[in-house]
């Protein structure tokens, strides 16, 4: 299948950049990212430099692979990180615009790669427990609620790749947030950093410059995991009712 | 006091003044509707001239009318700052966008707010301003006031109503309104944290039936003027 690509090329984070257009030969069992590899190939082999774009396993767990795929975090079809996109859902003759997610917080370091650190710092704020849980029986013992452990692990399930922010027409981080704080608030380990968790975390996400949730719901849309929108709720819940009724620092 | 200001300048805090000053206007809005319906008692103008001069006069409506106005205004110039953080927290725009993720209700909620900003501008001079701070309205008696005189809103009304770009302007207006509902009713409970499997569905279908049958009931009043009266 012949495809024309329009990436976006940015030499570094200062530097202003601009779409270049490609012309590819690929094939539909190709993956997207196997198809970029393509590309760089012939890119090297021309002597230019190849297309820069973030990678690690390939198989949908990591979340390093963003990019947006003709205006969509990820590419076109749901529930699907890059990397596991195949070419097989273009067609002959498709062009494809291939844009670096897109987020005051997520600035431009080079082509499609972005720096998603500020992730991190939010999960560094609170997204954590510092309780000791001992060793695998010892957490078998916690008796967890078959419910509650349902609901944490789909909220756990999240893998920061950033699709939300990239999706949201606001830039905000709510929903992947709002599942880190779900997934502890709901396990009896997270519970006793809960209160002081949510404030954090939402604090941190504000410094970052993350935009304010508008409930348009695209995150939830073009999330690769599934993560529901409840979440963002249950956050709201617990950021109302720890800011008016906790005894925090 | 520090953790009210750091609470309601949060994203969230912002989110939730958003939230309950909508909520408030959604319930204004009911009364507003049923108080006009009155506009189309085919009795000159008897019962809505009443009930018009009773909510000028009275002082409980005067205080809430007074909370309203601020609602009002923290609503709108709230939402002006929020729409301005979002633009800047975006940065850099994508060259394709794409309008499958969400709906476009829920991605213009502030063009939209602005129609009916402008809309406001207009129905609020036309009428309020007049009956407050002109005389420009003429004077008639009504029942069980012992012959004192009141405004005529209701002659008011149907001179404006005469107007064809009178009533688009009304009409467009309530037309925005009706999509910043459609999308804002849900999102106000969403924003309070009120989701669950169990009311949410309720909500949603609430929200669609109120953000169609509102803004057609305020329609009717126009309508009614220009083509009947
Ligand atoms: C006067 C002009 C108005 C402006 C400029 C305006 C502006 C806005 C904006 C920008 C938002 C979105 C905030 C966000 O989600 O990021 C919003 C939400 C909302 N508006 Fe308005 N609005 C106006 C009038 C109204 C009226 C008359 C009503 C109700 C009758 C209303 C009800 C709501 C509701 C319920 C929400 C959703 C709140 C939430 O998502 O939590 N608005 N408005
Ligand atoms: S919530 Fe979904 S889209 Fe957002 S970071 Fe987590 S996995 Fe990615
Ligand atoms: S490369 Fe790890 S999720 Fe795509």
């Amino acid at each position: 299948m012949n495809l024309k690509l329009k990436i976006w090329r940015q030499a570094g984070r200062k530097t202003k950049g601009q779409f270049q257009t490609y012309s590819l030969e690929a094939t539909p069992e190709m993956s997207f990212l196997e198809m970029l590899d393509v590309l760089n190939e012939k890119i090297i082999e021309d002597k230019g430099e190849p297309v820069a774009f973030e990678h690690d396993c390939r198989e949908g767990i990591c979340g390093s692979c963003s990019m947006v795929i003709n205006g969509q975090a990820h590419g076109p079809m749901g529930m699907t990180t890059t990397c596991q996109l195949h070419m097989r859902h273009f067609k002959d003759g498709d062009t494809i615009v291939i844009e670096p997610f897109r987020a005051r917080a997520f600035p431009v370091l080079k082509d499609l790669v972005v720096d998603r650190s500020s992730f991190d710092r939010i999960i560094q704020a609170g997204g954590y427990i510092s309780v000791n849980t001992g060793q695998a029986p010892d957490g078998n013992s916690i008796l967890v609620n078959q419910d509650d452990s349902k609901e944490a692990f789909d909220a756990a399930a999240c893998i920061g790749c950033g699709a939300c922010v990239a999706a949201c027409p606001n830039a905000s981080a709510m929903l992947f947030a709002s599942a880190k704080v779900a997934h502890l608030a709901f396990l009896p380990q997270g519970k006793v950093e809960r209160q002081k968790r949510v404030g954090r975390m939402v604090a941190q996400m504000d410094k970052e410059g993350f935009g304010n949730c508008s409930n348009t719901y695209a995150c939830e849309a073009e999330c690769p995991k599934g993560i529901s929108v409840d979440n963002i709720a249950k956050m709201n819940r617990e950021y109302f009712s720890s800011s008016v009724g906790s005894q925090k620092d | 006091m520090s953790w009210i200001t750091n609470f309601l300048t949060s994203s969230l805090g912002k989110k939730l003044i958003m939230s309950l000053t909508g909520l408030f206007l959604i319930v204004f809005l009911v009364v507003h509707l049923a108080g006009n319906l009155q506009l189309l008692y085919d009795d000159n103008g008897v019962a809505f001239n009443t009930y018009a001069h009773f909510m000028g006069e009275n002082e409980l409506i005067q205080f809430l009318s007074f909370g309203l106005y601020a609602f009002i205004l923290l609503h709108i110039i709230q939402g002006l700052v929020i729409w301005v953080l979002n633009r800047r927290a975006r940065g850099v725009g994508y060259a394709v966008s794409n309008r499958k993720s969400n709906s476009f209700a829920s991605r213009q909620m502030a063009l939209l707010g602005l129609l009916i900003f402008f809309f406001l501008a207009v129905h609020m001079g036309d009428f309020w301003y007049k009956v407050k701070f002109t005389d420009q309205l003429t004077m008639v008696p009504i029942e069980g006031l012992d012959g004192e005189l009141v405004k005529d809103l209701h002659a008011r009304v149907s001179t404006a109503f005469s107007e064809w770009w009178i009533v688009v302007i009304y009409l467009l207006g309530l037309l925005a309104l009706s999509l910043h509902l459609w999308h804002g009713f849900q999102s106000a409970f969403q924003t309070l944290g009120l989701n669950h499997k169990k009311y949410t569905p309720v909500i949603k279908t609430l929200g669609r039936l109120y953000a169609v049958l509102i803004p057609l009931g305020f329609a009717t009043i126009p309508l009614y003027f220009y083509f009947i009266k």
